[in-house]
């Protein structure tokens, strides 16, 4: 008798595991707040402030979408995660997306079972040293320590690009982003890789930026994007609708500052349908008809995102490149709402 | 004649199998033996279960696959075109090169502290309580960035070596100690080079033989040969010799600062110190605990009779003391081998690429493999653990009492 309730619990148990993977919507909507996974701390991205808030580009995402979600910006646990980490953490159900820095590739989309929801930042592997070496090119750099992230594209990267360029170095590898900077900064190794972004961003937060270069070479295509678990559609829906609300905000000039008042309608039929004075996208997604509003109001559209953290006016003072808008030349292009 | 009454027949009843002692022990041994396997099965399952859910198989093969990654220490040759599993093997390799290194130098450490602090000289055994104390009293993987954080900040950076700068090599410029870490002389083995390494190697196996000769002279006839002297002349004298006869073929490669680092010689990584010593110091700490209780659980009586047949205390201490105290001392030291080697997994700290971060850390990240690569992982050092206290237990079985 009691070994047939033991088995029957077990049983329960093991199905309510497998359906997990389902329906993240609702699980998220059930727990009252959305997990994010981040990462440990780069400034711009993802960084917790003077009073312990996350704040950045990437957690800026995550903010969008806990909006659109709860119409609560701050209904967010972040999970700080490294490169190794990562992964797992998602594909565990640990966090709900991951708005890392991270590279969408064929291999993480495909073989690693994930759904790359958009690309919200296109970056570039390159290479930062310190002035004081004189090197001018990374082809320069033969026989050089090169610190470098471990379990991230950029490791791949770099041993390719090297083995392309017949030129020797030493790998340093190193878990975060913080520890690099340390070894970096002790000259225990004479360059640091990872994406351009990143490299500036660690840059803005040296006592002398001056004194430290990136770089002409980019050696890499890194699209980094948020994404999510494969086998829940839905969920990978609304993450990526976000997105492209926020991005498509800028193209139609929505911005936190007008929205009160374009949410009274007005003569675009698209920006109404973004707002949801027209028609039933949020619905649609499983949300509110304001979802998008939401989402712009949590920390502005794509444009006011990138200026507020890692903008030109920034410490960090990335231009927006390849990240402006297509009627910018950039490639920003949202597909449309309709 | 008698009537006979048959014996009661015994009916089984189940009730039996919980209230009567003959069946008790057996029903609580089978019930358990079922949970256990319930438990397994259940395990198993859910895996099998989630790994469906995901969509993802149970495959091998990536092993097979292009790394893609660089390897800084490799023992042996390794590229970036090199497969998973030939990484994986660099890792486990280095992982057995800071095993090693940390359980001799942990030994070394270990006894010495653990004989000191039972010394009779106060400062002495107070500075080892200190070390003892302080080293197993605080996690080992503060130590090991500790003092991968001393070397990597007290330390020049190559650039200082140029010229003008403020550092200089070492003994007569064939050692330099910087932040990314010790580059030594390397020795060069030219051609015929592997005669003076066959002549050392039988010099080795002369000293053994003359031991052994030595010990039975002494128990023959009591006559004592002098070991030490005709020991440390056959461990050195026949190698150099051979090295003049065979025309000097075995040459050093000094480190020289090229470029961005020091070129040739050997280039002992900061990561690889830094993991050996805190492993070491830490491990060693709790041996030289061992090694007192050992010593301590050998009856006062011993030495005092040993001293009362006219023995010296050094040779009271190695021909009575110790011998006694090996027996208490082997079994609990196997298990400190056994963590240190486990412990070296703790090497990502300081980003040393041992078998946890090849296999268990960029390989499982850049392949998706978590279950396999951690399985493979734990098979390895369940492997490598069986294998160390297998050969401690052949050891152990050489020293210990043995009645006749």
């Amino acid at each position: 008798m009691t070994k047939k309730i033991i088995l029957g619990a077990l049983a329960v148990a093991g199905l309510s595991a497998g359906a997990a993977a389902a329906a993240t919507l609702d699980d998220v909507k059930a727990r009252g707040n959305l997990n994010c996974g981040v990462t440990t701390g780069l400034t711009g991205f993802a960084a917790p402030d003077a009073n312990g808030v996350w704040e950045g580009f990437d957690v800026g995402v995550c903010r969008a979408v806990a909006a659109a979600v709860f119409g609560d910006p701050m209904a967010v646990e972040f999970t700080p995660t490294t490169g190794q980490t990562r992964f797992t953490a998602l594909s565990s159900g640990e966090i709900d997306m991951l708005a890392r820095n991270t590279t969408w590739t064929f291999t993480r989309d495909v073989d690693l079972k994930f759904e790359f929801t958009g690309v919200n930042y296109y970056d570039g592997q390159g290479f930062m040293v310190p002035k004081a070496l004189g090197v001018s090119s990374a082809k320069d750099l033969d026989g050089a320590t090169v610190c470098i992230q471990t379990g991230t594209t950029t490791e791949l990267n770099l041993a390719d690009y090297f083995r392309a360029n017949n030129i020797s170095y030493e790998p340093v590898p190193i878990e975060t982003n913080a520890e690099a900077q340390q070894q970096y900064l002790a000259n225990a190794c004479d360059v640091y890789t990872t994406d351009a972004s990143g490299l500036a961003a660690t840059r803005a937060t040296f006592e002398n930026p001056g004194d430290h270069v990136v770089l002409p070479e980019i050696i890499s295509k890194e699209p980094l994007g948020p994404l999510v678990r494969h086998g829940d559609s839905e969920w990978g829906d609304i993450v990526r609708w976000t997105l492209n609300a926020l991005i498509v905000a800028e193209e139609l000039g929505v911005t936190s500052a007008n929205i009160d008042e374009l949410v009274a309608g007005t003569n675009n039929p698209e920006i109404n349908r973004l707002l949801g004075t027209e028609g039933e996208l949020g619905p649609m997604l499983g949300l509110e008809t304001d979802w998008a509003v939401n989402a712009i109001k949590a920390g502005g559209n794509y444009g006011e995102l990138f200026e507020k953290n890692i903008g030109e006016n920034t410490p960090i003072g990335l231009s927006r490149g390849l990240n402006a808008q297509w009627t910018d030349g950039g490639l920003l292009y949202a597909p449309p709402f309709r | 004649m008698t009537t006979m009454s048959d014996p009661p027949r015994e009916s089984f009843r189940l009730s039996q199998l919980i209230y009567d002692t003959r069946y008790r022990s057996l029903t609580i041994q089978v019930v358990a033996t079922i949970l256990l396997a319930v438990m397994i099965f259940w395990l198993i399952n859910n895996t099998v279960q989630n790994l469906a859910a995901l969509g993802k198989d149970f495959d091998f093969g990536f092993l097979g696959q292009r790394a893609g990654y660089d390897i800084n220490q490799r023992l042996l040759e390794y590229s970036s075109a090199s497969t998973h599993g030939k990484a994986a093997l660099i890792g486990i390799l280095n992982t057995l090169l800071v095993a090693f290194l940390g359980c001799i130098l942990a030994t070394v450490l270990g006894v010495i502290a653990g004989v000191l602090r039972l010394s009779s000289n106060w400062v002495v055994a107070r500075l080892m309580a200190v070390y003892v104390e302080g080293f197993r009293n605080v996690p080992l993987l503060l130590w090991i960035i500790a003092i991968f954080a001393v070397m990597t900040e007290s330390t020049p950076s190559p650039r200082d070596f140029r010229e003008g700068g403020s550092a200089s090599m070492m003994l007569g410029d064939t050692l330099a100690v910087t932040n990314r870490g010790v580059y030594v002389p390397m020795p060069v083995w030219g051609p015929g080079s592997w005669v003076v390494v066959v002549v050392f190697l039988l010099s080795l196996v002369g000293i053994f033989a003359y031991r052994r000769l030595a010990r039975k002279r002494q128990e023959a006839t009591g006559q004592i040969l002098p070991v030490f002297r005709v020991s440390l002349a056959l461990f050195f004298l026949p190698a150099i010799l051979a090295y003049f006869v065979m025309g000097g073929p075995v040459s050093l490669n000094y480190p020289e600062l090229g470029g961005f680092n020091f070129d040739g010689g050997l280039h002992l990584r900061n990561s690889l110190i830094a993991l050996w010593l805190a492993l070491s110091l830490y491990t060693g700490a709790f041996i030289a605990e061992i090694v007192r209780g050992g010593i301590l659980s050998v009856s006062k009586g011993q030495t005092e009779a040993s001293f009362a047949l006219g023995l010296r205390p050094n040779r009271t201490m190695n021909l009575v003391v110790l011998p006694q105290a090996m027996r208490v001392i082997v079994p609990p030291l196997i298990s400190q081998y056994l963590n240190l080697t486990k412990n070296s997994s703790l090497a990502i700290a300081v980003g040393y690429m041992d078998a946890r971060s090849t296999l268990g850390g960029i390989t499982i990240n850049q392949t998706g493999r978590e279950l396999e690569g951690m399985l493979l992982l734990g098979a390895f050092y369940l492997v490598l653990s069986l294998a160390i206290s297998g050969v401690m237990n052949i050891y152990n079985a050489s020293i210990k009492l043995k009645e006749r």
